[in-house]
């Protein structure tokens, strides 16, 4: 019913292009165009509302409400937040490397919704489909490795020196038991195209085939989006805010409302495209769209990132990096060993 | 509590083995001010009396002298020992530092230090300033001490 | 490779210092290899103040030394003064301090554990303790008035007797204790992740703890008994039965459970306490102005920070000549510089959480 609503919605809008007469170069471009706001359009809408869920979420975890004036049950409360935000001093400290400090905020919203473009939100709905697009993914959100540590670096700063130095120490670390994960499952599918990939989990979700890339997935996931128990980039009690110490104003929005959530976004999208099946429907429930199914999932995994975040205290550098390397990457690899040996043994039984 | 202080034994073998201290009748041991180390010492090493706890280190500004109090405790014994030192010179007051001692001591000299001026010899770059200004003048618990009031800069 | 250290100023300002105090930390890395702590940021002369005060002027200071557990504050104060004049407290008074000493002891260690796990970072633990926390201030209020600040004890006994609707609520409290420190351990003790953070970590020997005159949680973590209300008992604490938890390790993560066993064994003593409490006066026949005999007495008590004593001398007038006070935490503190050296900074804040110190009891 709701289903096809977004692709009846573009074969709409080609369809009245074309009857006004605009050639087709021209009518991809507009339509390019619309997909990507409505992507850019997509994540920042999630991540005003992930910030209110956040502090809900957090809220009721510790026992006590959360934020209840602005509006019903508080549900205003990140819209006065952005318009606080907006109109806040951005102080620029002396000795700042200004064209640096000034980047980093911008360019670190780039990649999550670059990332976003190649997501299959639904059936046939998924702006770009490229052929290597997990690839693509992968390379995309490890860039944000490199504007962390540009703010940290440009904020002149000890504090913030520290948590740049952490931060690539982190992320390069945990984009490897990433990768290795995700590798059981293009072993499996064969192909890196997203769509193919959610098509090839029509009979069992991969959840079931590949528990262990799951877990590891999700764990290298959290690191990767420096959220507890891996926020010791942002360490708080330590470092207080880490590369994030000297931004004020619209920079700290950039940072801790927008990156950090759009991050989580690709991060869960991704789990769920990779392991919980994308848009298809459990036990062949058709009649919820198939949007909605990857709605719902999505929001499942990130409640699952969300509780994660406030039962846990923070993990200390070295017992990272022992985590990272010494556990998660041995994991992995025994999973594509095994991965392999059971694709090679199916194939030989004929399945 | 009056129960955890010294047998008259050994207060007497202490006695004998320093001449020059004086016990009153709340066992409260005065030691001349050269005598303090070996003193120390003694009570600190010698299992009979065993005093390997320094609890309380502090010192008081009397018209004509100053007087430091030393609180000792034996773990082992029970005991409780308070120790008293005079030092009559009130214009350059000093004494020797128990901190080769007692690591305790460290920063319970430094505040006796910073407050009412009293040095301890004995141990290099002790004591400094612990709670004011490294280059503030004047040490505010003496009884002499006049504040105008207002920062100086 | 030619490396250089370089210093970092765990500020005044910081999240995770208890208050405003400062340590310069040498650092090649992430590894500390000098640690200087800068106290004195709080210092607000309380001691010069006290001689400019009569004696009962002088306990609202000594609530707001360590103002987390302000009723053991005022107690060691008092029993100095009470010691100097030779004055018996009666029976009632010295169960009534009991309970409000143990209640505030018990207080006192919920923010030491909630701050500890918020450091580290289980926010949630710090909100979970601080709610059950307000449990206790409720309690508090109905008998002296205030939520943190008392000033409860008089020399010779204490101001009020114990209101009608305290003995229901603290028997409420009592039967919940039990759940919100196993909550607790649930929550915190038994997580690895929080093992892994304080374990071995920032390890204290017994005799360098003796010989740093180190006393409290951060001395019976490292297995030493050294708890006043057993070795030396004032007051009525002979007539309880109750457990000193020890540690094995000195250890922060033990330093940190022995505060949450104490909290029960601080429940067992309220409970019998209560069962104990017998009818009486709650304040001795002491002079309106009180003038204690020239002379000077030493009392320590056991506070939750460690041994808190009071040193006074009087001249015969009704102002003291001299107070001085024995602070846990400022001795405490004394072993920080060399207690860091070789940990990271992640762990400097483990170990100065187990520590718990208060400004206000360090600065004086």
């Amino acid at each position: 019913m709701g289903e096809t609503i977004f692709v009846d919605l573009t074969a709409w809008l080609r369809g009245l292009m074309g009857g006004l007469g605009v050639p087709d170069l021209y009518n991809e471009i507009i339509l390019m165009v619309v997909k990507m706001t409505a992507v850019i359009l997509f994540v920042a809408l999630n991540a005003i509302w992930l910030v209110y869920m956040e502090r809900k979420l957090c809220a009721y975890i510790q026992s006590r409400v959360g934020p209840r004036h602005h509006g019903p049950l508080g549900l205003l409360q990140p819209i006065f937040d952005v318009v606080k935000l907006m109109t806040k001093e951005i102080i620029l400290s002396k000795n700042v490397d200004l064209v640096v400090f000034l980047l980093a905020p911008i360019l670190i919203v780039v990649p999550p919704i670059v990332a976003y473009g190649l997501l299959p939100f639904g059936k046939g709905m998924v702006a770009i489909d490229m052929n290597i697009g997990l690839f693509f993914l992968v390379a995309v959100t490890s860039l944000s490795t490199i504007i962390f540590w540009m703010a940290g670096w440009a904020s002149n700063n000890k504090y913030s020196l520290l948590g740049g130095m952490r931060v690539v120490a982190q992320m390069v670390s945990y984009e490897l038991p990433l990768v290795l994960a995700m590798l059981g499952v293009v072993m499996i599918t064969g192909t890196m195209n997203l769509s193919g990939i959610v098509e090839a989990q029509n009979g069992i979700w991969f959840i079931f085939t590949q528990p262990i890339a799951f877990l590891v997935f999700f764990i290298a996931g959290i690191a990767e989006t420096n959220r507890p128990p891996f926020d010791l980039v942002e360490g708080e009690s330590e470092i207080i805010s880490g590369p994030y110490t000297e931004y004020g104003g619209m920079g700290f929005a950039m940072f801790y409302g927008l990156a950090e959530f759009a991050n989580l976004l690709v991060i869960s999208s991704m789990c769920v495209v990779l392991f919980l099946g994308g848009w298809l429907a459990p036990f062949g429930w058709d009649f919820i769209p198939s949007w909605v199914w990857f709605f719902l999932k999505l929001y499942l995994v990130i409640f699952l990132f969300m509780w994660v975040r406030w039962t846990y205290p923070r993990i200390r550098v070295d017992q990272l990096m022992t985590f990272g390397w010494k556990v998660l990457v041995p994991l992995t690899l025994a999973n594509i060993f095994i991965t392999g040996t059971g694709i090679y043994i199916y194939r030989a039984i004929g399945w | 509590m009056a129960d955890y202080v010294l047998s008259p034994e050994l207060l007497e073998s202490l006695q004998s083995k320093f001449p020059g201290i004086e016990v009153d009748e709340a066992q409260v041991v005065t030691v001349p001010s050269e005598d303090l180390i070996p003193f120390m010492t003694e009570i600190k090493e010698n299992p009979g009396y065993a005093m390997d706890f320094l609890t309380n280190l502090t010192a008081a500004d009397y018209q004509d002298r100053f007087e430091m109090v030393y609180n000792l405790v034996s773990l082992a014994h029970c005991r409780t020992l308070t120790v008293k030192a005079k030092i009559e010179d009130k214009d350059n007051p000093r004494i020797a530092s128990l901190c080769p001692l007692w690591g305790g001591a460290d920063w319970q000299e430094r505040e006796v230090y910073d407050l009412l001026g009293i040095a301890f010899t004995g141990f290099p770059g002790h004591p400094t300033r612990i709670f004011l200004e490294d280059n503030f003048k004047g040490h505010p618990l003496r009884k002499d001490f006049q504040w105008q009031g207002g920062r100086e800069a | 490779m030619k490396t250089q250290t370089y210093t970092l100023n765990l500020g005044p300002q910081h999240p995770s210092t208890h208050g405003v105090f400062r340590i310069i930390l040498e650092l090649d890395g992430e590894t500390v290899v000098k640690a200087t702590p800068v106290p004195g940021y709080l210092h607000r002369g309380i001691e010069k103040l006290a001689e400019a005060r009569t004696y009962t002027q002088v306990i609202p200071y000594t609530d707001r030394m360590d103002y987390m557990a302000a009723m053991l504050m005022n107690w060691g104060y008092v029993a100095a003064v009470e010691k100097l004049m030779g004055v018996e407290v009666p029976e009632r008074a010295e169960y009534v301090r009991v309970i409000v000493g143990e209640l505030s002891r018990i207080a006192s260690h919920m923010i030491a554990v909630g701050a500890m796990g918020g450091d580290i970072g289980a926010i949630t633990a710090f909100t979970y303790t601080f709610r059950d926390r307000e449990y206790v201030l409720d309690l508090l209020e109905m008998v002296s008035g205030s939520r943190m600040t008392f000033s409860y004890f008089r020399v010779g006994g204490v101001a009020e007797d114990l209101p009608e609707e305290f003995f229901p609520a603290v028997r409420k409290f009592l039967a919940e204790l039990p759940g919100m420190c196993d909550e607790y351990d649930g929550l915190v003790t038994g997580n690895e992740i929080f093992q892994a953070r304080t374990k071995f970590v920032g390890v204290i020997p017994p005799e360098v703890g003796i010989n740093y005159s180190l006393s409290g949680p951060t001395l019976r973590g490292s297995g030493v008994n050294y708890d006043l209300r057993k070795v030396r008992p004032y007051g009525v604490y002979d007539r309880f039965d109750f457990e000193v938890p020890l540690g094995q390790n000195g250890d922060c993560f033990d330093r940190f459970w022995i505060r949450i066993e104490e909290m029960r064994q601080s429940g067992r003593i309220i409970q019998q306490a209560l069962e104990q409490l017998p009818e009486g006066p709650i304040q001795a026949k002491v002079p309106k102005v009180i003038k204690p005999p020239v002379g000077d007495a030493y009392v320590e008590i056991e506070s939750s920070k460690g041994a808190y004593g009071a040193y006074l001398i009087s001249d015969g007038s009704p102002k003291p000549y001299r107070v001085h006070f024995r602070r846990p935490s400022f001795i405490n503190l004394g072993y920080l510089g060399k207690l860091c050296e070789g940990w990271k900074i992640a762990d400097v804040i483990a170990i100065l959480g187990s520590i718990d110190i208060v400004l206000g009891e360090v600065d004086c």
